[in-house]
């Protein structure tokens, strides 16, 4: 596969505070990129910046403009839990509308019944909310999809299905899906490439099964790390 | 008794309608704390604007449209440019304008900057009342899903092709034009509240984005034809009435909710 985007010597900064530092790395169209490190290494600075929200030195070069979309961290049923919108209220909302029969057949693509349009979008539940916003997201048709820690506060469980349903929806829909963990059960079974960050800037990218040794995972997350593989 | 439907009453009752129907509808749009919180200087700001126009003589309202207006532009800049949170710029705004009004102004021209002055409205200002409600209802009813979805998270909307930063400014600006006609209607210190509380009600017993706008507007409106029909017939200032009214409102919509709930 080509070359989406290429990012060559990425440095951000906060006033003095180096996030982001000389960072360069490919991702080709049609892959599973995973951004992996503990927290505070810099990952969602990372994804913000390549989205255009962060100021940056160095260069991001799209080789394709893209069609983007973007899950952002924490943007879950408990932000909306007040609001007076329907799942079918919050489709509504697209920029550009979209018919119902779109709408349900992107619910039933991430597994949601049609019944959940009249429900209110704040008393979902974490994976069905989160479910309701991939569908949100790929209801626009785009071909590369951001997404920040989809898997916060949701059950082990209900992770490994938004995971799995993502990668059903790569291969069918052919997006580019880049996405940002520090969950390093996903990252083995479907990532194409990874890209580690750590605190220390230590950074290592390539295929999973290239990158995750014990020794590497220890130099990201700072500590001794054994990964049992289980098929 | 006097007939209570004179022509004054009627005009009153008339822009009343439209003025607090706008400010239900407006107050939809406060759902996320941002949101929420950028309006509450802005009403304050009217305060200040009402003294000055007191001062150098003018009308009421020439002195509180630009005053609100040029606070709203500077409160979007002052949010855009330094990234204070806005509760502290909220803090700051209020304490200046209730400072500065309360030193200048002169306490018995105040009644009108402090309770409104609905019960005197003109034909004249009626009309311009009706008119500015309508476009502001325009304005927000083609800008209202996307001013939805910056309630919602602001980075989703940014991507979904929404200019935050532009509609900010128009969302401010709606509040600062609302805020002024709010100021007939309640004066200058609580025009916050008649944005806010209709909708705060309508948030306890709606499910769907349609209904919460209804119901907003409803209440808004017959909380303000209650308060001044009650504050009429009693002789006591309209503004405050209506408040009240529309807290008396919010909370049977509270004991609603919980009813509800419990079922």
């Amino acid at each position: 596969m080509s070359v989406l985007f290429e990012v060559k010597n990425l440095s951000v900064r906060f006033g003095d505070n180096r996030i982001i530092d000389k960072l360069s790395f490919k991702v080709k169209e049609e892959d599973n990129f995973i951004i992996l490190g503990p927290n505070g290494a810099g990952k969602s600075v990372l994804l913000k910046t390549l989205l255009g929200f962060i100021p940056y030195q160095g260069e991001i070069v799209w080789h394709k403009k893209p069609k983007l979309g973007y899950l952002p961290q924490g943007l879950t049923q408990m932000r909306v839990k007040d609001f007076p919108l329907t799942v079918q209220d919050f489709f509504a909302l697209k920029y550009k509308s979209v018919s119902i029969d779109e709408v349900v057949h992107f619910l039933e693509l991430v597994g949601l019944d049609k019944s959940i349009l009249q429900q209110r979008a704040g008393h979902l539940s974490g994976g069905q909310f989160q479910r309701m916003l991939i569908a949100w997201i790929l209801i626009s048709h785009p071909n590369v999809v951001f997404f920040d820690e989809p898997t916060t506060g949701i059950d082990i469980g209900g992770g490994e299905t938004i995971h799995s349903l993502l990668h059903t929806i790569q291969l069918k829909e052919k997006i580019t899906i880049i996405l940002v963990t520090h969950d390093l059960s996903v990252v083995y079974k479907y990532s194409s490439n990874v890209l580690c960050l750590s605190k220390k800037k230590h950074i290592c990218s390539g295929p999973p099964k290239e990158i995750l040794t014990p020794k590497m995972l220890e130099n990201v997350f700072g500590e001794e790390i054994k990964f049992h593989h289980h098929h | 008794m006097s007939n209570i439907f004179s022509q004054q009453l009627i005009l009153s009752l008339i822009s009343g309608v439209f003025i607090s129907g706008i400010a239900g509808y407006l107050g939809t749009l406060m759902l996320s704390k941002k949101m929420s919180i950028v309006a509450g200087p802005l009403a304050h700001l009217s305060f200040p604007g009402v003294a000055i126009a007191i001062i150098f003589g003018f009308n009421i309202y020439l002195g509180v449209f630009p005053f609100v207006l040029i606070g709203a532009f500077l409160i979007w800049l002052l949010e855009e440019k330094t990234k204070l949170p806005v509760e502290n710029l909220a803090a700051i705004i209020f304490a200046a304008g209730i400072g500065t009004a309360f030193l200048f102004l002169p306490i018995d021209q105040a009644e009108a900057a402090l309770v409104g002055s609905i019960g005197t409205i003109t034909l004249l200002e009626t009309i311009i009342v009706i008119i500015i409600s309508l476009l502001i209802f325009l304005v927000i009813k083609v800008l209202y899903k996307r001013m939805m979805l910056i309630n919602v998270d602001e980075d989703l909307a940014t991507i979904e092709g929404v200019n935050v930063k532009k509609y900010n400014l128009i969302y401010l600006l709606s509040i600062a034009t609302v805020v002024a006609l709010g100021v007939y209607l309640v004066g200058g210190l609580i025009t916050a509240a008649l944005i806010a509380i209709p909708a705060a009600s309508s948030k306890n017993i709606s499910n769907t984005m349609q209904a919460y706008k209804v119901w907003a507007v409803i209440f808004g409106i017959i909380s303000t034809i209650a308060g001044i029909v009650i504050a009429n017939y009693f002789k006591l200032p309209i503004g405050p009435m209506v408040i009240i009214v529309e807290v008396v409102v919010f909370l049977v919509s509270i004991i609603y909710r919980s009813l509800v709930q419990y079922k």
